[in-house]
């Protein structure tokens, strides 16, 4: 007993004081949401779209690049491969959306704001329970979704937990491309939550596929199965923007 | 003799295929026996590019006594005498070719898929399960969707009150068709398929993969990168082992330990983004070297980080082996014992734990590896633990490792540019994951494309490891059991 007592006053307090205070220090090579400069492209150049491995740039004219972040790794393959600099990969950490739509980034998109659902806000502001579905995830996002119920996030702080039963939960976190295999179970395991409810999909399997967007082995995300009310971009995302995500979402930050 | 005996090579050393000798599937099939029975181990057993005629199967076998690898082929018709009767550890391999080619083994006792691909016999978990019969038996079925934060399987036990008497893995549902999509040649996705295939050893896979591609097209890459690949290698086995001992406590009720190590887990992770900006080593590991390299500035900060990390790892999981309490549910739980561990082909942390002394940096060493004694951490009574203890064994090791070689890393560049694969060449690329083995295999074309891709990742090994762990076990520790191998389904299902 003595011990237990001990080691919890040398681990100390470790919860971060975000979104009170300051958002934790993100490593300095960490890649965020992309910055697009306009009037740097040449014209007819594709260089970055061709670079980019599973499809997420729109090379444009004047207005510079699009960057679909739903689909996109943060693989960095076309900041690298860009002579003129019109691409490059930021610390803003908040990347989510309530539209697919919206996760486009171009050279004049707006500060992202965009992940509040006023329904969600209503309905579950106070209290979210989440069942989390893999679905074809590599544990990437399952982990960097599980972290946020270690004491150093705290999630449960937001009345945000993951519960072990369908039937106690308010909505799916689904992570992965959806595989063939797991059509069915996530199909009926959406079927097992109490209406109302939400589906959020979280990393570029769940949003686009991902690596795997359009291998007959998936079907390039939740969207096809089931309708998705929160989209949080990245491979995996990190822990801050999933958070980050689900607090806006609920108008909570 | 020439074509009688398998070709020998290093670890991640390329010969023409046609170095690899074709013989008869009687001699295939005791050449394999033999080796096993004497220790080697069974590291890959496939069907080259199925649609070729004859169809090829290949054996990559392990002797770690010599150091070596031994390459030998059989051509098969569409079946042939299976070799698990007289060599289980084939077991779950022969499974996978009958799944993959439609080559039968005759007389495997168990063949049934287990990946479930379209258009195969079966879909997934929909099959006949191993049944016992009896007033007092009963069936558990679990999954795919698991109670926890974890990938999906399924899991179907056969009880009798408490005590359960078989349970059987049905996998496959996480299949996303990485093998079929890696052959055919250089995908800008090649990569990505790579650090995904199991993404909790994104620098684990990254190794054996880049160091295959390598050796195809002759290349070498610079110490420094292989320095770096090792630190990045050894962080990947702390923060993946500190979770796994955290999320053992928590299987036994023991929440100080659970929480701690939830967090510590993750300072281990942003030690890893601070290389390369993400947590699971996304981009570090690349064909030809490393993506990211390290200044004076940044050993300093992780270094110093690492010295927090111990100290608090150090803490948390001391007194979890300091508590009775724990002790008692860990010991004795779901034991595997060495002679059983090696006759299956167990690799890795749960087989060190069941006292093989098997780790692929030691018997195998690459790269940094090669230049440094790795010891074998290793416990005998191949229980949950056994399995505890030996990682904690090991992230102390790692952390020692990584405090040597950051101070003293190679100079020069970080990466060299690749060149293009070698036409009609083979390779097999061993690395040791914080799981256990990985064995990456590549085949070029004439024209030096991949022809054929193949990826064993411990887990493979190791599923059925943690059905014979079930065995006469309480079915309420199977939560523990699960956790204390920690097995990938991604990695398993590809
Ligand atoms: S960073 Fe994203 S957009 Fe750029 S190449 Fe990689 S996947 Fe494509």
């Amino acid at each position: 007993m003595f011990d237990i007592l001990k080691t919890r006053i040398q681990q100390k307090h470790r919860t971060i004081r975000w979104p009170d205070g300051p958002a934790p220090d993100l490593p300095a090579r960490f890649a965020g949401r992309p910055v697009v400069r306009s009037g740097a492209c040449a014209a007819g150049c594709r260089i970055c779209a061709n670079a980019c491995p599973v499809g997420a740039i729109t090379a444009g004219g004047a207005s510079g690049p699009g960057i679909d972040t739903g689909k996109c790794l943060f693989c960095r393959a076309c900041e690298s491969a860009c002579p003129y600099g019109a691409i490059c990969f930021g610390k803003e950490y908040r990347l989510a959306a309530t539209r697919r739509e919206d996760l486009v980034v171009g050279a004049g998109s707006p500060d992202p704001a965009g992940a509040l659902c006023e329904r969600a806000a209503k309905l579950f502001g106070r209290s979210l329970k989440l069942r989390q579905v893999s679905a074809g995830g590599c544990n990437a996002c399952e982990a960097d979704s599980n972290v946020l119920g270690t004491l150093a996030w705290d999630m449960g702080r937001f009345g945000i937990q993951f519960v072990a039963s369908p039937r106690h939960a308010d909505g799916l976190l689904i992570t992965g491309p959806v595989t063939r295999n797991m059509h069915l179970a996530l199909r009926k395991t959406y079927e097992a939550v109490p209406d109302p409810k939400v589906v959020i999909a979280v990393g570029a399997c769940a949003i686009a596929g991902g690596p795997y967007a359009d291998h007959p082995e998936q079907h390039n995300g939740a969207a096809s199965v089931v309708p998705v009310d929160l989209y949080v971009p990245g491979c995996p995302p990190h822990p801050l923007t999933i958070l980050d995500a689900l607090l806006r979402f609920l108008g909570r930050v | 003799m020439a074509t009688d005996a398998p070709v020998m090579v290093r670890n991640a050393q390329a010969v023409d295929s046609s170095a690899v000798p074709a013989l008869s599937v009687d001699r295939f099939r005791q050449v394999v026996t033999e080796e096993v029975a004497g220790g080697a181990r069974l590291s890959a057993l496939l069907v080259l590019a199925p649609p070729r005629v004859p169809r090829r199967l290949l054996a990559v076998i392990a002797r770690p006594l010599v150091g070596n690898l031994g390459l030998l082929a059989c051509d098969v018709g569409d079946s042939y005498p299976s070799l698990t009767p007289s060599c289980p550890a084939a077991h779950w391999f022969e499974r996978e070719i009958a799944e993959q080619s439609g080559v039968r083994p005759e007389g495997h006792p168990w063949l049934k898929p287990i990946r479930f691909v379209a258009g195969g016999p079966a879909d997934v978990g929909v099959m006949d399960f191993f049944r016992m019969e009896g007033e007092e038996i009963h069936e558990v079925a679990v999954g795919p969707v698991h109670a926890g934060v974890i990938e999906p399987g399924h899991f179907r036990f056969q009880c009798q009150g408490e005590t359960v008497h078989h349970l059987e893995i049905s996998l496959g549902y996480q299949h996303r068709g990485v093998e079929r999509a890696m052959a055919g040649g250089a995908t800008p996705r090649a990569r990505h398929y790579m650090e995904t295939l199991a993404g909790d050893t994104t620098v684990g896979h990254m190794t054996a993969y880049c160091r295959a591609m390598e050796a195809l097209s002759d290349a070498r890459p610079p110490a420094r990168a292989e320095a770096l690949r090792a630190i990045a290698a050894e962080l990947e086995r702390i923060a993946n082992h500190l979770g796994d001992l955290g999320a053992m406590a928590g299987d036994v009720g023991f929440l100080p330990t659970m929480s701690y190590c939830g967090r510590i887990r993750g300072d281990a992770l942003n030690l890893t983004a601070l290389l390369c900006g993400n947590r699971f080593g996304r981009g570090m590991v690349v064909v030809g070297g490393v993506g990211y390299d390290v200044d004076a500035a940044l050993e300093d900060e992780i270094l110093v980080r690492l010295d927090g990390i111990e100290k608090d790892a150090a803490g948390a999981i001391e007194l979890m082996f300091d508590t009775p309490s724990v002790l008692s549910r860990f010991e004795g739980t779901g034991i595997v014992p060495e002679e059983l561990a090696r006759r299956i082909g167990m690799v890795g942390l749960a087989a060190r734990a069941s006292g093989l002394p098997c780790d692929v940096r030691h018997e195998f060493p690459y790269g940094l590896y090669q230049f440094t004694q790795m010891p074998v951490c290793t416990w005998q009574s191949g229980d949950c633990f056994a399995r505890a203890y030996v990682r904690w064994l090991e992230i102390r090791q790692s952390i020692v490792f990584i405090r040597e070689h950051m101070r003293s890393l190679p100079g020069g560049p970080m990466r060299q540019e690749p060149r293009p694969s070698q036409g009609g060449r083979i390779v097999a690329s061993l690395s040791e994951g914080w799981r256990g083995e990985i064995c990456h295999v590549a085949l070029t074309d004439a024209d030096g494309r991949l022809a054929a891709y193949k990826v064993v990742d411990p887990s493979f090994h190791n599923w059925f490891g943690l059905a014979c762990a079930l065995r006469d076990q309480q079915i309420s520790d199977f939560p523990l059991c699960n956790k204390s191998f920690n097995l990938s389904y991604c990695g398993h299902d590809l």
